[in-house]
C-alpha cells in the first residue's frame, strides 16, 4: 500500500487535471544518515504519478552535489517545486499532515503561473532587489502553519530573488534550536528577522523589507 | 447607501458556522459566510469520540468533512476576515471587518471561542518562547523536555494525551480540587508514568531569562510554593466568547450571547448559536444543531418580515 490513499489518490487527481505547465518535483535524498528520505522520494514519487504534468527528479544529495548548491538544498529530505524555471520554492521535510495543502497548492501555483496575491502586494514584492531567504518552521500538526508556508511561497513565486523554505521543525531540530522555535509557524528572514503566526500578506511583507533596509 | 444588502450573514466558520451555512445555502437564502478560518477550535482537538456517526476521527479531519460538505453549495466565503463591530441600524444589520463593512437583514454570530491567558504580566513575554495555546501545533517542538499542562478540563487532559508522545516528565496544574475532564481521558493521560498532578494549584510566576526555564507554582489552600523546572507551557484553562464586537446585544456574566430555545437573541434580526452563546454544554454535535437551529429561525425571521 502506498502512503497516500486511494480516495485522496482520486481528489489529487481531479485538482491536477486543471494543471496547465509541466512542473518538476526534484527531489533531493540519500540512502544513509536521512531515516525518512526514503518515505519522501516514495511520496513525491506518489504525487507524480497523479499526473503527466507532474515530472519527478530523483537526485543524490552527495552525488548531486552541483544541483544542490545551485538550488542552495543544505539539508534533506528537500524538494523543489520547478517550473518553466526555479521560483525558489522548498519543502523540508515530507510535506504531509497539514503541509499537504500548502504542497499540492506550491504545485497548482506552478503550473498555472498564478500566485492569487493581492494586485498592490504583488507589486510591491516584486520589487525586491535583494536576496531574501524566508524559513518557515512547521510542525505537521498545526493548522495555522500552511497559511504561513503558502504566503512565503507566494513572494518566492513573484521574485526570484526570494527563497522560501518550509521546514519540518520536527525533522531538523538542530535548526530548530538554532532558531529558537518553541512556537509553529515561526518565520526567519535573513537569519535577521523572525516572527511567529500566521500573519496577513502586508504584515509578512513588511517584515521582509525590514529585513533588506 | 449604494451597497448590496444580503438576507442574511453568517459570522464564523466552525461547526455551528459551517451547519447553518449548509442549511441556508438548501434554503437558497442570500447569504455570506465572514471567518478568520475554517473549522473553529474543532481542528486543535487530537481525537473526537463522541460525535455521533464517527467512533474516533482527529478534529482536524471532522473539520475537514465539515468543510467537504460546505464546499457542496456554492458558497460565497470571505476569508481570512476578521469581525470588528456589528450593528443593527434601523431595520438593517451593518457588519464592519478588517476588509469591508457589509449590510444585511439578519446575522447569524457563530463566532465561537478564544483560549483564556493566565493573566501573568510575565505572559506577553513568554508567548512563543515556551509558553504555548496550542497543544497541537506545538507539541512536537517538545521533544524529550520537560513540560507543564495547566488546566483540568478535556482539552488540559488532551495537551497532555498529546504531550506524552515527545515530551520526558508532564506536570498538570489544575486550580481546583478534582479534575473535571472525562474520566477515560483522565485515565488515558495517567498511564504515562512521568506525568504528576497538582491540585488546588496556580502558576504565580513563570522564570527564564529569554525562553521559560522553570515556573513557580502556589497552593491555593496552604499557599506553600513549588519551584518546577519546565522548558514548555501549555495553556489549557479554557477560553472566553467571542462576542465583544456585538453592540447592543444581551450577554450574561461570562460575555456569552444570551439565545432562546430558536436562537433568538435580544436584538430582532440577530441570532447565535454554538460555543460564542450560554447554550448549555459546548461541544461540536451542540454547536452543529444550534448552527441548524439558528438558518431555520433567520429563515422564518425573513419571511416574516417580508410580509
Amino acid at each position: 500500500m502506498g502512503l497516500i490513499n486511494e480516495g485522496i489518490k482520486a481528489k489529487l487527481k481531479s485538482i491536477f487535471s486543471q494543471l496547465k505547465d509541466e512542473i518538476t518535483l526534484k527531489v533531493f535524498t540519500q540512502e544513509i544518515e536521512c531515516p525518512t528520505c526514503k518515505d519522501n522520494t516514495n511520496f513525491m514519487q506518489e504525487i507524480s504519478e497523479l499526473s503527466y504534468k507532474i515530472k519527478i527528479d530523483i537526485l543524490n544529495f552527495v552525488l548531486n552535489k552541483d544541483e544542490a548548491e545551485k538550488l542552495k538544498i543544505d539539508k534533506i529530505p528537500a524538494t523543489a517545486v520547478l517550473g518553466d524555471k526555479d521560483y525558489g520554492i522548498r519543502f523540508f521535510g515530507i510535506p504531509a499532515g497539514y503541509e499537504f495543502n500548502s504542497f499540492i497548492n506550491a504545485i497548482k501555483m506552478v503550473s498555472l503561473k498564478d500566485s492569487g496575491l493581492r494586485e498592490d502586494i504583488k507589486q510591491k514584492v516584486k520589487t525586491i532587489n535583494k536576496p531574501v531567504n524566508i524559513k518557515v518552521f512547521v510542525t505537521l500538526t498545526c493548522p495555522y502553519c500552511p497559511m504561513a508556508v503558502e504566503v512565503a511561497h507566494k513572494f518566492a513565486f513573484e521574485n526570484d530573488n526570494i527563497i522560501s523554505e518550509m521546514i519540518d521543525a520536527s525533522e531538523f531540530p538542530h535548526l530548530a534550536n538554532r532558531y529558537g522555535v518553541y512556537a509553529v509557524p515561526k518565520v526567519v528572514i535573513n537569519e535577521k528577522i523572525s516572527f511567529e503566526g500566521a500573519v496577513p500578506e502586508d504584515l509578512f511583507l513588511n517584515y521582509i523589507l525590514e529585513a533588506i533596509k | 447607501m449604494n451597497k448590496k444588502i444580503y438576507d442574511l450573514i453568517i459570522l464564523g466558520c466552525g461547526p455551528a458556522g459551517i451547519t447553518a451555512a449548509i442549511y441556508s445555502a438548501r434554503k437558497k437564502i442570500e447569504f455570506i459566510v465572514i471567518s478568520k478560518d475554517v473549522g473553529g477550535q474543532t481542528v486543535y482537538s487530537s481525537s473526537v469520540e463522541n460525535y455521533t456517526g464517527y467512533q474516533v476521527i482527529t478534529g482536524a479531519e471532522l473539520a475537514l468533512k465539515f468543510k467537504e460538505h460546505l464546499d457542496m453549495f456554492d458558497i460565497d466565503l470571505r476569508m481570512p476576515e476578521i469581525v470588528k463591530n456589528v450593528k443593527k441600524e434601523g431595520n438593517i444589520f451593518v457588519v464592519t471587518t478588517d476588509k469591508d463593512v457589509y449590510y444585511s437583514k439578519s446575522v447569524i454570530v457563530s463566532t465561537g471561542r478564544i483560549p483564556r491567558s493566565l493573566g501573568l504580566k510575565e505572559e506577553e513575554k513568554f508567548k512563543g518562547r515556551g509558553l504555548t495555546y496550542c497543544a497541537t501545533c506545538d507539541a512536537p517542538l517538545f521533544k524529550d523536555k520537560d513540560v507543564l499542562v495547566v488546566g483540568g478540563g478535556n482539552s488540559a487532559l488532551d495537551a497532555v494525551i498529546q504531550l506524552t508522545k515527545y515530551a520526558n516528565n508532564i506536570y498538570i496544574v489544575d486550580i481546583a480540587e478534582k479534575l473535571k475532564a472525562d474520566p477515560i481521558m483522565i485515565e488515558k493521560a495517567f498511564n504515562y508514568p512521568k506525568l504528576k498532578y497538582f491540585p488546588n494549584s496556580k502558576i504565580i510566576e513563570i522564570l527564564g531569562e529569554k525562553f521559560v526555564e522553570g515556573i513557580i507554582l502556589e497552593n491555593i489552600n496552604d499557599q506553600s510554593k513549588t519551584e518546577l523546572k519546565v522548558q514548555g507551557i501549555f495553556v489549557e484553562i479554557g477560553s472566553i466568547p467571542s462576542s465583544d464586537f456585538v453592540e447592543n446585544v444581551a450577554n450574561n456574566k461570562d460575555g456569552e450571547i444570551i439565545v432562546d430555545c430558536a436562537c433568538r437573541t435580544s436584538i430582532e434580526g440577530l441570532f447565535a448559536a454554538g460555543d460564542v452563546t450560554n447554550v448549555f454544554a459546548k461541544q461540536v454535535i451542540i454547536a452543529c444543531g444550534e448552527g441548524a437551529k439558528a438558518a431555520i429561525a433567520a429563515f422564518e425571521y425573513l419571511i416574516k418580515s417580508k410580509d
